[in-house]
């Protein structure tokens, strides 16, 4: 493409300043993200309780509860690549949270099923559990987000060491892709489209994580520390034309 | 005047009626949305039921095309109670109020080579949103076999609690047939055709391993992403089991005698 000397440059965009929240500030933070993560669940239960669940409330509860799962545990997949790209990296404390969140309404997923739908009744779950493999996957899901959770403080990982504890906390990555699975199998298949919207935005979620990785390994990234930021912007596999200017 | 379902009657039940507001406001009818809330929400608003035909065609001596009002006095309105399944596992009790197809069936005096009978139901993207979207194939059919349609147990349903049928119940006229899920009773029809053929039914075309002609309620025969053993009354909290052909085997199984329902699902 050849650009006339008409049109303007674009800008380079302006970095935005590093910003760290200082140790009261983040607390605050911490305590308005933990408020907002309980909405959910608090809005289900005085629902639940107050008849606004409609007429087959279990059902409705059920339904609600895996939705809030994903979503949370979309938004933690969500944090490394907000990070890089905005350069907030203290976003990242945040993170553990919101990883307990998803595990804390996975877990309601799994009570409202094993209590109220099936009212703990064991004939009732085995006959779920073998007839419904989708259940089976669902509660796959779970189990693998146990240790994560149970991983998930300073003490832990320290006494694992951080390459084993981010070992272990890849464990996310088949996680989300066991729960959308769960999703996806668990629905109508006319009634794809917020199961769609979900897996469209994993693709994303980890695709990001995928060409980041991919980017690194190019010949310009090389050598980079793992875990740094690239300095070099795009890497240009094209041999540019002469009169084009290259990034210094 | 309608006749009141008594005691002792085959069509009588004395389970406790699910609330019409529930029966309302609470079902399957994509015409309308996907969500269960959605045929409450938007049907009343939109579908109109007058002027309205019925054309019953097809392997018959006498073709004929009924007017909604002419169709309400073809036989005397009696009430039935009835379970109503979903295939979704859960499941009501209705007061319905119409008369059994059989009725009509006689009036219009199939041939021999009549066979199956067909239900063509109403889809105009005007009153009925939903059919712009092609999550299924509109119109929605449904079918039954000529023995099943003539049996005293299915019903042309006219109205529930006493009343009118409410839009969102597929007004003004609907197929009930008790022992079927759910989805085998179709809504709104504007067309009854009698024919040679098997028809392929709307969920059959969509996803034919899940859901099959015949569709009777059966608890040894699971859906293939479900369990069929238990289903939720709704208003209820516990699970209850479910019973073969809902509970009406008495009356319909002689229909299936010698076929394999896990094969003829």
């Amino acid at each position: 493409m050849h650009p006339s000397p008409a049109t303007p440059r674009r800008a380079a965009p302006i970095p935005l300043p590093p910003y760290t929240p200082g140790r009261g500030m983040l607390a605050t933070i911490k305590i308005v993200l933990f408020a907002v993560c309980l909405i959910p669940a608090l809005r289900l239960a005085t629902a639940f309780l107050g008849d606004g669940l409609g007429p087959n409330p279990i059902e409705e509860l059920q339904k609600a509860l895996g939705f809030w799962t994903l979503t949370f545990l979309w938004i933690t997949l969500a944090v490394t690549p907000l990070r890089q790209l905005t350069g907030q990296h203290w976003l990242v404390r945040l993170r553990r949270m919101l990883g307990l969140f998803a595990f804390f309404y996975g877990c309601l997923h799994f009570a409202n099923w094993l209590g109220l739908d099936m009212g703990f009744d064991t004939e009732l779950i085995l006959d779920d559990l073998t007839e419904r493999p989708f259940a089976v996957l669902g509660f796959v899901t779970l189990l693998l987000m146990a240790p994560l959770a149970a991983t998930s403080s300073n003490r832990a990982i320290k006494l694992l060491g951080g390459k084993r504890w981010q070992a272990l906390h890849r464990l996310v990555y088949a996680v989300a892709i066991l729960g959308m699975a769960h999703y996806l199998w668990g629905v109508k298949k006319i009634a794809l489209t917020t199961p769609l919207i979900f897996a469209a935005l994993l693709v994303v979620l980890l695709g990001y994580r995928a060409w980041d990785r991919a980017r690194r390994y190019t010949p310009a990234g090389r050598g980079e520390a793992p875990g740094e930021m690239p300095r070099v912007v795009p890497t240009v596999t094209v041999q540019p034309v002469r009169f084009m200017e290259r990034p210094k | 005047p309608v006749a009141k379902a008594a005691p002792g009657s085959p069509w009588f039940s004395d389970e406790a009626l699910t609330p019409k507001s529930t029966i309302t406001s609470y079902g399957n009818f994509y015409e309308y949305g996907v969500d269960k809330t959605d045929p409450g929400k938007y049907a009343p608003g939109l579908l109109k039921t007058r002027p309205w035909t019925v054309a019953v065609e097809g392997e018959v001596l006498k073709p004929r095309t009924f007017a909604i009002d002419d169709l309400l006095k073809l036989a005397p309105l009696e009430e039935r109670i009835y379970r109503l399944r979903c295939v979704e596992g859960w499941s009501m009790v209705v007061p319905w109020v119409g008369f059994p197809l059989a009725e009509l069936i006689k009036k219009v005096e199939p041939t021999g080579n009549a066979k199956f009978v067909e239900f063509v139901t109403l889809a105009d993207p005007v009153q009925m949103p939903g059919v712009r979207s092609p999550l299924l194939d509109w119109p929605y059919v449904e079918g039954l076999r000529l023995d099943e349609a003539r049996h005293p147990l299915t019903l042309l349903g006219l109205g529930l609690y006493g009343e009118a049928l409410p839009a969102q119940n597929g007004a003004p006229v609907r197929l009930v047939v008790p022992w079927k899920y759910g989805f085998k009773s179709a809504k709104s029809i504007v067309k009854i055709r009698f024919v040679r053929e098997q028809p392929t039914s709307t969920w059959t075309r969509a996803a034919p391993s899940e859901y099959g002609f015949y569709s009777n309620v059966n608890p040894e025969v699971a859906h293939p992403r479900w369990s069929q053993k238990s289903e939720r009354r709704l208003g209820e909290f516990r699970r209850r089991p479910t019973l073969p052909f809902n509970g009406y085997a008495d009356q319909v199984a002689s229909l299936y005698a010698g076929m394999d329902l896990k094969k003829n699902f």
